[in-house]
């Protein structure tokens, strides 16, 4: 399995940062950089990563499978996270997350068909200040509407 | 000592060293704090929170499990705050919990079932419908039940840390996390079930005990493990003269909790179809069944005639039958049958070892040894309780351990120095590594049949020359492969013919083989020979024989086995499977019907022989009837060395393959790592 020459070096040095003994503390960053750059952490890249660290493979899937942001599947270009944990709830995350599901015609963790877009339903993303809140892939969108929500998949279609 | 820590715990005065944890330091004077993860000799996980305890001037409760002593610590686990912190979090564990003891394997010794009944909510407030999935069977040894599954990391521990096999994991988050294994729906590890008897409650189970019985209806047989030569304890359960199940859950004997696959599940060869229950006599070319009078007349009968005549005999012992058995049958063969070609297959150079240097290790010594040197052999293959405790003793004592082997091997995880070596080449290696042991202030060695002859004497002398206390270990193959070696079943010294000497003696008149298979990869010269064979199983030696008696298996009789570190402990007789008699039984009855006396074959009485007559072994009878470990002292003077030293040969076992044994164990051979291999 070979990552591009700036992954590499980035993952370099995340290790070195680690004091020695304790690379495995950089797990979570060098797996998420390793999905920034595949897509989706397959089984390859979960074996190369486990095996820089010395640890097991079944020991990165333990951290991959408790964190949402790390994937085993791709997810599509844009990747919407749609918080409908308590704050977002009151000011209508809820609804949010529903129209969004109309909109694309996928459900949580599902992909488009072509795959341009992703969508899960996402726990607290820290922005309560601005409920309702989003992401897109790691881009924030606050005090959402489900009029915003329609402009900004309007936007991300007309990119490509 | 550490300096001492005074502190009380529920108004009682304590003293423990600086570092005790709490939970410990509380257990000392009797008050048991409640706790699911808490697992001595683990890593500390602080997972369950069962054992919550007040402290001063601490604004919230503490874990006491990870909670080390402190000076002047006051310390409550009686107050109204800990009883409800318990209560809820026992309601928690409840959530999803199908309580479903009532067929659940662990009823009846669950610890979430005490925990309920000494601490718990009687009641619920959660009317949640409750998440269910369903059982996996991750491999044949080893299940998973997810909702009864508390999430306490005892059972990653144990597999990771205690084994290094590192197979399970946590996966997931919240209420969906569980066990998952590493072959992502299915294990591929030791299928030791270490991690099924370490579960608290009855989220793992084994495969071959699961829904066989309720625990109550068994009786426990603590005896010795009759595979390895490392001498693990096991207690059997039993029920109607069928083993249930084997385990070490109550931690008593030289293995602590451990065992292998072979010591908790291989015990089914007991109850193999292919058992023999009757004596078989050749009539006509044809092994028939007769009755044991017929076939014990016909053996007398021959013997008689052959010793009257001159004749020769040979006589081959076992790796497997007890210090009784193999004494009283070199006995009868040097007294009775007036020969001295006695041998048994040999496994490892012990009778050189025990030749050159009274310095022996005791299994405990490697838990405790500064530093370990093990030399041609793949120990966590071959020797699945060595492996275990040098691990532990790194673990716990940072221990370094030095290897020299032919290929990669399990302890390279942590070994302090190794040095890989062709087959033939171990002396080499070991030179290779003299400055970094030199330097350790004292060393065990662990040596297998790579060392043998003159290469254990250069051995010992290179330990000798490192001018530190250095003590050594023979690898064996079998459960009595020491004893068999210490009680005389080699051939005498100055014309006693060894194994293959035997086989290849076209003169022979009686070839007599108990409990061994010389004829699996040997053939017997002699066309003429009598053949008697003792077994539990028709062998490819069974086979050529003219008789032969069904022998009961180590699980069946009492009597004594030593370790390959000499350790000396008791047989219990777990159950009666008809038509087998032990081997010291029928010992006893050939020479009756042969009209000779050679005492009495009863393994108490034979015992006492042993101690009085055999070097080393004048053990306290106390210890060994207790169920303890006596350890085999290192003869005074040194021993002889029997025959030719350089016949000695492992079977190079991995964890699922075990000579005869093994291949009439089904759930040995069930597993998908069977057969396995070494150095991989
Ligand atoms: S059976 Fe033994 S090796 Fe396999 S997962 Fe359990 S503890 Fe680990
Ligand atoms: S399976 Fe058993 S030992 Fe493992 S975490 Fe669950 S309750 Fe603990
Ligand atoms: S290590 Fe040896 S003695 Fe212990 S259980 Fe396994 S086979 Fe039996
Ligand atoms: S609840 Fe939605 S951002 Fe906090
Ligand atoms: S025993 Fe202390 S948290 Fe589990």
């Amino acid at each position: 399995m070979t990552f591009s020459p700036e992954l590499e070096t980035r993952l370099e040095t995340l290790m070195r940062s680690c004091p020695p003994g304790r690379e495995a503390s950089a797990l979570i960053p060098m797996l998420l950089y390793a999905q920034d750059e595949t897509g989706a952490l397959t089984s390859e890249v979960v074996e190369e990563v486990a095996r820089r660290l010395g640890i097991t493979p079944l020991q990165a899937d333990e951290v991959i499978s408790y964190y949402s942001m790390l994937r085993r599947r791709p997810a599509g270009r844009h990747h919407l996270q749609i918080c409908t944990n308590v704050s977002c709830m009151l000011r209508g995350g809820q609804e949010l997350y529903g129209h969004a599901c109309k909109r694309l015609g996928i459900r949580n963790h599902e992909v488009t068909a072509d795959g341009e877009f992703s969508l899960e339903e996402a726990e607290c993303l820290g922005a309560c200040s601005w409920a309702p809140a989003m992401l897109v892939n790691y881009d924030y969108h606050q005090d959402m509407t489900p009029e915003k929500l329609d402009r900004l998949i309007d936007s991300l279609e007309k990119k490509h | 000592m550490a300096d001492l820590v005074r502190l009380t715990i529920d108004g009682k005065p304590v003293e423990a060293p600086a570092g005790t944890l709490v939970i410990e330091a509380a257990r000392c004077i009797g008050v048991e704090i409640p706790a699911f993860c808490y697992y001595p000799g683990l890593s500390l996980q602080a997972a369950c929170r069962m054992c919550l305890v007040e402290v001063e001037r601490a604004p919230k409760l503490l874990a006491s499990c990870t909670l080390p002593v402190a000076e002047n610590m006051v310390v409550r686990t009686d107050t109204p705050a800990v009883k409800q912190a318990r209560r809820s979090m026992i309601e928690f564990l409840l959530t999803n919990h199908p309580l479903d003891c009532p067929v659940c394997d662990k009823g009846g010794e669950c610890e979430l079932q005490d925990m309920v009944f000494r601490y718990g909510a009687g009641e619920s407030r959660f009317s949640e419908v409750k998440q269910h999935v369903e059982e996996k069977r991750f491999s044949p040894i080893v299940f998973f039940d997810a909702p009864r599954c508390v999430l306490c990391y005892r059972c990653v521990r144990i597999c990771n840390e205690g084994l290094g096999v590192r197979a399970l994991g946590i996966v997931n988050r919240g209420v969906a996390s569980e066990i998952g294994p590493n072959r992502g729906d299915r294990l591929e590890c030791d299928e030791c079930g270490a991690c099924i008897d370490i579960c608290p409650v009855g989220a793992l189970t084994s495969g071959i005990y699961r829904y066989q019985t309720r625990p109550w209806e068994m009786q426990h047989v603590g005896t010795i493990c009759t595979f390895c030569a490392n001498g693990c304890k096991t207690t059997l359960g039993v029920r109607n003269h069928r083993i249930i199940r084997g385990n070490n859950r109550d931690r008593s004997g030289i293995n602590g909790e451990f065992l292998c696959i072979k010591g908790r599940y291989a015990f089914d060869f007991v109850h193999s179809e292919e058992r023999l229950q009757t004596p078989l006599l050749r009539v006509n070319g044809e092994l028939q069944p007769v009755s044991w009078s017929r076939a014990l007349a016909a053996v007398a009968e021959k013997f008689t005639e052959v010793k009257a005549r001159g004749g020769k005999f040979g006589v081959i012992g076992s790796n497997h039958t007890t210090n009784e058995e193999n004494y009283f049958l070199q006995k009868f063969a040097r007294q009775a049958l007036g020969t001295g070609n006695i041998d048994h297959q040999r496994t490892g150079d012990v009778a050189t070892l025990l030749g050159c240097t009274r310095s022996l290790a005791t299994v405990a010594d490697l838990y405790s040894t500064k530093a370990a040197l093990v030399v041609g052999s793949d120990l966590a293959q071959q020797h699945p309780l060595y492996a275990f405790q040098l691990r532990a003793n790194w673990r716990h004592h940072q221990a370094r351990v030095y290897t020299v082997t032919e290929g990669p091997v399990r302890e390279d995880q942590y070994s302090a120095g190794r040095a890989r070596v062709q087959r033939g080449e171990e002396l080499a290696g070991v030179e290779r590594l003299r400055e970094q042991l030199k330097a350790e202030p004292e060393l065990v060695i662990l040596f297998g049949d790579a060392i043998q002859g003159e290469a254990v004497r250069k051995l010992v002398a290179f330990g000798d020359s490192l001018g530190i206390p250095v003590k050594y270990v023979c690898l064996l193959d079998y459960s009595n492969s020491r004893g068999a070696a210490d009680m005389g079943l080699t051939p005498e010294p100055g014309g006693g013919l060894t194994l293959p000497e035997m086989l290849a003696a076209w003169d022979l008149d009686v070839l007599w083989v108990v409990g061994a298979n010389p004829l699996k990869n040997g053939e017997l010269a002699a066309d003429g020979a009598f053949v008697v064979v003792q077994d539990l199983f028709l062998t490819e030696t069974a086979r050529r024989a003219d008789v032969v008696l069904p022998a009961a298996s180590a699980y069946e009789k009492s009597g004594t086995v030593t370790s390959a570190t000499g350790e000396v402990q008791a047989l219990r007789a777990a159950l009666k499977v008809m038509g087998a008699k032990p081997d010291l039984e029928i010992f006893g009855l050939i020479a009756r019907e042969m009209g000779i006396d050679l005492g009495v074959a009863m393994p108490e009485a034979v015992f006492e022989e042993i101690r009085q007559t055999v070097r080393g072994y004048n053990v306290p009878l106390p210890v060994i009837a207790a169920g303890g470990a006596a350890q085999a002292l290192a003869p005074e003077a040194p021993v002889a060395a029997a025959g030719r030293a350089d016949l000695a040969e492992s079977a190079r076992n991995t964890l699922f393959t075990s000579g005869t044994l093994g291949r009439y164990s089904k759930a040995l051979n069930s597993v998908e790592e069977a057969p396995g291999g070494l150095y991989r």
